[in-house]
């Protein structure tokens, strides 16, 4: 076969390879988008469910996942942000930050279930917290943990190694020159980072299925020790172990997730290239 | 007066630094404590059960009496479903990443790239979601059979989720190869392909086997996808067009009718500690695999 064609024909089948990958993403983007839209009414997303979970609204699901990403990026980010700070700033290539990285990379590999068990296992029961929004959220934060440390180093690791040069030469201290030179520049890369991790724990439920996560709850949570209903939890509940539930209610409920979730990832991505084109150096 | 100033800067700079070598450590803690906890609450099943029958008995009847825990199953339902997953993914996910990291004209890079992350971000419930409500429904009218919900259609599924994983991972490793190894294989005559095949793809060998690593490290850990898309039957599988039932799925599943502290509630923390351990050393192999990529 002539070098040509076996070229020509291999390119092809790479392309159709990449476009099975791509063009059902779209597909399942487009299938959602259309069942879902029409159940997406100012009720659906303010309303409680009502008989049986079968009509009325969402909100507590939507309530519950924001109160439980919010408590996760309260106790990732600064955790975190002063891990990253170590490995780049203060850690010299010693056999303790190639274990920490190690950790890092397991810690990102534990399946999230396991991740469940862990929450259950420590905070639910050893610390007492019982199932609640405290306990979702610690397990849900320490899941996240590998995002927001690995975006942090990244942003902390593209500030040039001058800025801290210059800094030192004039007499500050290494605290005050990371926290006064290298952070600033390092804060959009963090917050990217951070946005992610939203994303991420906005979408995860087997971490939560033991931890938090009602079935279905009359009233909303008044504390940060009450269990909570939590929207992706809501979109597994009522498509597998309620019967009877319509479908666009089904569909509707997973556009809100999916939103929700995308809306995360294009705010940092939008971040990241505003960044990126502001950068000088 | 400057230096009493001094000294409280220092005491206050030591007790930021104190602060920042904790926090660095606590991943370190975070991944022993997960351990740790496991085993507390898991190993007390293994007084009841012999490890070799928890691992090899062929029943997994948890609330039966008396209850028989022979994981077998579940493994093999783990298996099945990885492996179906492991060879759609893996051929198509290097294919990808060879194109478009080293023939996609740069918009359409682009925008491949950004589809692949969005596959990323899609929670894995509404996938889970997706798969039952439309691949489902599919594979039962084409096999003509009595549930769609089979090893196949979570092999497929998790196919799809491995994918980001599989392809971002070796785009970079392929980017990585220096330009100097493409331009010597042109200026000796080779074609594109040629060079992309015999020469790029060659080299990025380590990041690639790496990228294979971790999607099926992904796949082994999914959870939630997996448990809508499979049937939950947890018998010892015997082809693909079964339903079957996988560790993970068992532990999301069963969890919230066990007794704490009870053999059922440890059996499945004690399949939670079999999960970890596969998962750290797949881990662990693809981090040595990048490093090599790296030198």
């Amino acid at each position: 076969m002539k070098a040509q064609t076996e070229q020509r024909i291999a390119v092809s089948i790479l392309f159709l390879c990449t476009f099975l990958v791509v063009v059902p993403v779209l597909v399942i983007l487009i299938i959602i988008s259309m069942k879902g839209v029409s159940a997406l009414t100012v009720s659906f997303l303010f309303d409680m469910p009502q008989n049986g979970m079968t009509s009325g609204g969402i909100f507590p699901a939507i309530l519950g996942t924001v109160y439980l990403v919010v408590g996760a990026i309260v106790f990732a980010v600064p955790l975190g942000v002063l891990s990253a700070i170590y490995l780049v700033e203060y850690a010299k290539d010693t056999p303790l930050s190639r274990l920490i990285k190690l950790a890092i990379v397991n810690l990102a590999g534990v399946p999230s279930v396991v991740y469940g068990l862990f929450g259950l296992g420590i905070f639910v029961i050893f610390f007492g917290f019982g199932a609640s929004i405290l306990s979702g959220s610690l397990t849900l934060g320490i899941m996240i943990l590998p995002v927001i440390i690995t975006a942090s180093r990244e942003a902390l690791e593209s500030v040039p190694k001058t800025f801290r040069i210059v800094s030192l030469s004039l007499g500050a201290s290494k605290w005050q020159t990371i926290r006064h030179s290298v952070l600033p520049h390092a804060i959009p890369g963090i917050l990217t980072g951070t946005i992610l991790g939203l994303g991420r724990a906005a979408g995860e439920t087997a971490p939560i299925l033991f931890t938090v996560a009602a079935f279905y709850l009359p009233k909303l949570p008044q504390s940060v020790f009450d269990q909570t209903m939590a929207l992706p939890y809501h979109l597994y509940v009522i498509s597998t172990q309620v019967p009877g539930i319509p479908e666009h209610t089904r569909y509707g409920t997973a556009l809100v997730l999916l939103l929700l979730v995308l809306l995360l990832n294009l705010g940092a991505i939008i971040l990241r290239y505003q960044f990126r084109k502001k950068k000088k150096w | 007066m400057n230096t009493a100033w001094n000294i409280v800067r220092k005491i206050k700079e030591h007790v930021i630094e104190k602060v920042i070598l904790f926090s660095g450590t606590t991943s370190i803690l975070f991944v022993l404590l997960i351990f740790v906890f496991l085993l507390k609450e898991g190993l007390s099943i293994f007084w009841m059960v012999p490890l070799s029958d928890f691992l090899f008995a062929k029943n997994w009847y948890p609330i039966s009496d008396p209850p028989q825990f022979g994981i077998l199953p579940l493994i093999l339902g783990s298996l099945f479903v990885t492996f179906g997953a492991a060879v759609l993914s893996v051929p198509i996910g290097i294919a990808s990443a060879l194109f478009i990291a080293e023939i996609a004209p740069p918009k359409l890079k682009e925008v491949m790239k950004a589809g692949i992350e969005l596959l990323a971000a899609i929670p894995s419930v509404v996938i889970g979601f997706i798969g039952m409500m439309t691949l489902g429904p599919l594979i039962k009218d084409l096999f003509n059979l009595t549930t769609g919900l089979t090893a196949l259609t979570g092999s497929i599924t998790l196919a799809f989720m491995a994918m980001p994983t599989i392809v971002s991972i070796a785009e970079d490793a392929i980017t990585a190869v220096p330009r100097s190894y493409r331009e010597a294989a042109i200026a000796m005559g080779a074609t594109k392909w040629q060079t992309t095949w015999r020469i790029v793809a060659y080299a990025a060998r380590p990041g690639m086997i790496a990228a294979v690593m971790l999607g099926i490290g992904r796949v082994i850990g999914e959870t939630m996808a997996v448990m809508m898309v499979t049937g939950n039957a947890a018998l010892i599988p015997r082809s693909f067009l079964q339903p079957v039932r996988t560790l993970t799925a068992t532990i999301a599943a069963e969890m919230g009718e066990t007794v704490q502290g009870g053999e059922h509630y440890s059996a499945l923390f004690a399949i939670g500690i079999i999960l970890f351990i596969i998962t750290f050393i797949i881990n662990g192999i693809a981090d040595l695999y990048l490093h090599r990529t790296r030198k």
